[in-house]
């Protein structure tokens, strides 16, 4: 932005802060605001029924305490599930990446297109239709029973394995996309000077594209965990009580118990986790690569 | 699609593109990459192809889940479900609203932030990264227990609210993607030439942005259609389109479910089409 500076003549000093204020005051009451709201909520205790819960503000660090104790299981399984799905989402994302970024030629906009069509039909219907496809009675089921592919029980629905596969599909264009931008933007001339001093394919892989494909890969490794890990939908649809994640308990202690302390502890635990993770990961790249 | 990962869609769709081909590797290698690329790509429309297949089932009971027979009822009958329908007006009312009033705020952020250098914009940036960082369950749940604190009633208005929210830092962000790079000497060639400040950004400086900002209306408002966890916790009892196919997966999913996700992905596409033909000829001439 090396013109930013003379043309700022005649521009008042004030004008930027005045273009910024409106945003910056609205993010404050309804971003700031409210996560002091449940810092505090997460230090009441609560008392009066599950119709009328009352909130006394008392420094209940025990809060957090239980969170952890109550709701070990939950914070276990989110960060694991979260962590498979996005492991899954970068291996099965690469190759379409690579495709679109070196191979695609003309079709470029065209698959890229495609990639992006089936996340024009809502998050929540797209996981009903895994919710058929995976169904005991189904065909992949049958399929895969008739080879024997299936564990004792026979099912996909209700297992981690069903939470992980939606939590996989509903973000790995997150995976996709970040990871086909960082490839984009390799040289190609630099993948024939290292075939020309004579690496072999998979040397060149790993000397040359994968460290320039390392801002889109650790992008979309966050894209992914961040909504995979806070998510409870795909629990919901997918799983039983056996694959509840943290999202799962903090919307039932929030809407169904009400039980707010302990749902508000719970969400800071969470925040806190990956915070930290995003806050390591701007200062070692800068926010630019991240959007 | 959820809030965090927009911004990365309207890049990869942006980023400039270069028709280029690598050549090599073993040939075995080669093909072996297109057909696991060709079968995640599969992967991501099984979903999909479901979808529009069950809009002409003849569903047996209550849940659209196996399939029984083709029929063009469900088509026939799209608003059968007052219901279904009322909640769909809904949240395009919500979205509506809720784009149109965080557009203003996330441009003027992005044109304060691409145009000038002022004290503090690094940290303007990184802030406006958080919310895109939260997860929705978390900015959910935080906005709850203010609207509890101060006893907001949950409903339409605490809705539109939290829209906002989270649309403010995504719409910024993506006119910023699209401003960087311009030629901003224009607006000093418009002011050379005499124009004022006032004529220069309405002449000049908004012509420039307004592809950006289209774009990311366009985004902000499929955001607000689709987001569900967020509108969960501060919704009362008001119902919007995804919180109503949440109650139906408890209660009876009818087809008429996917008929409507099946017409909006149309629409979609058609607009989609129309919105790359239109830039193509502009480029063109």
């Amino acid at each position: 932005m090396a013109g930013a500076a003379t043309s700022n003549r005649q521009r008042s000093k004030f004008a930027p802060y005045l273009m910024i204020l409106p945003a910056l005051a609205y993010l404050g009451i309804f971003f700031v605001v409210p996560f002091f709201s449940l810092a505090r909520t997460s230090l009441s205790s609560s008392g009066g029924s599950v119709f009328l819960p009352t909130l006394t503000f008392s420094w209940e660090f025990g809060n957090y305490f239980d969170a952890f104790s109550h709701f070990r299981d939950q914070i276990i399984r989110s960060f694991s599930y979260a962590l498979v799905a996005t492991l899954v989402c970068l291996l099965l994302a690469f190759p379409l990446a690579y495709v679109i970024a070196f191979k695609a030629g003309r079709y470029k906009n065209l698959i890229l297109g495609l990639v992006i069509l089936p996340f024009f039909v809502t998050f929540l219907i797209r996981t009903i239709a895994w919710k058929t496809i995976l169904a005991d009675d189904g065909w992949v089921v049958s399929a895969l029973n008739a080879i024997g592919l299936l564990p004792s029980e026979g099912r996909l629905l209700s297992t981690s394995w069903a939470v992980i596969g939606g939590l996989i599909y509903n973000w790995i264009i997150f995976m996709i996309l970040p990871l086909y931008v960082s490839l984009e933007k390799i040289d190609p001339r630099l993948l024939e000077a290292s075939k020309d001093l004579y690496s072999t394919a998979p040397r060149s892989f790993r000397k040359v594209i994968l460290p320039l494909a390392m801002p889109g890969v650790l992008a979309g490794s966050m894209l992914v965990f961040i909504p995979a890990s806070g998510d409870f939908i795909n629990a919901d649809y997918l799983g039983s009580t056996q694959t509840t994640m943290i999202g799962n308990v903090i919307q039932k202690q929030f809407l169904v118990v009400k039980d707010y302390p302990a749902a508000a502890a719970l969400s800071l635990v969470l925040m806190s986790i990956i915070l930290v993770g995003v806050l390591l990961y701007t200062r070692a790249l800068g926010t630019e690569d991240l959007v | 699609m959820t809030s965090q990962g927009l911004p990365a869609v309207i890049e990869a769709v942006e980023a400039p593109r270069t028709p280029k081909t690598v050549k090599g590797g073993r040939k075995w290698g080669d093909l072996l990459l297109r057909i696991a690329a060709g079968l995640v790509l599969l992967y991501l429309f099984v979903p999909i192809f479901v979808i529009i297949l069950f809009s002409f089932n003849h569903p047996a009971g209550k849940f659209n889940y196996s399939w029984q027979g083709f029929t063009l009822d469900n088509w026939a009958h799209p608003f059968k479900y007052p219901a279904l329908t009322e909640a769909l007006k809904l949240s395009l009312n919500v979205a509506a609203v809720s784009t149109a009033i965080a557009l203003v705020l996330g441009t003027l952020v992005a044109i304060a932030l691409v145009r000038q250098r002022f004290r503090g914009s690094t940290a303007v940036d990184t802030f406006l990264v958080l919310p895109l960082t939260a997860p929705e369950v978390v900015m959910g749940a935080a906005l709850l227990t203010l609207f509890l604190d101060f006893n907001w009633a949950a409903g339409y208005t605490t809705i539109v609210v939290a829209h906002i929210a989270f649309e403010i830092s995504f719409i910024a962000m993506t006119v910023r993607a699209r401003m960087r790079g311009f030629d901003w000497t224009l607006e000093d060639a418009s002011m050379d030439l005499g124009a004022s400040p006032t004529r220069t950004f309405f002449k000049v400086t908004l012509p420039l942005i307004v592809p950006g900002i289209v774009a990311a209306a366009m985004l902000s408002f499929a955001l607000s259609l689709d987001d569900f966890i967020i509108t969960y916790f501060v919704s009362g009892s008001t119902v919007t389109y995804p919180l109503y196919v949440n109650a139906a997966v408890k209660a009876a999913v009818p087809p008429q479910i996917n008929v409507l996700a099946t017409a909006i992905l149309v629409i979609s596409l058609i607009l989609l089409a129309a919105g790359t033909l239109y830039r193509r000829k502009r480029i063109d001439v």
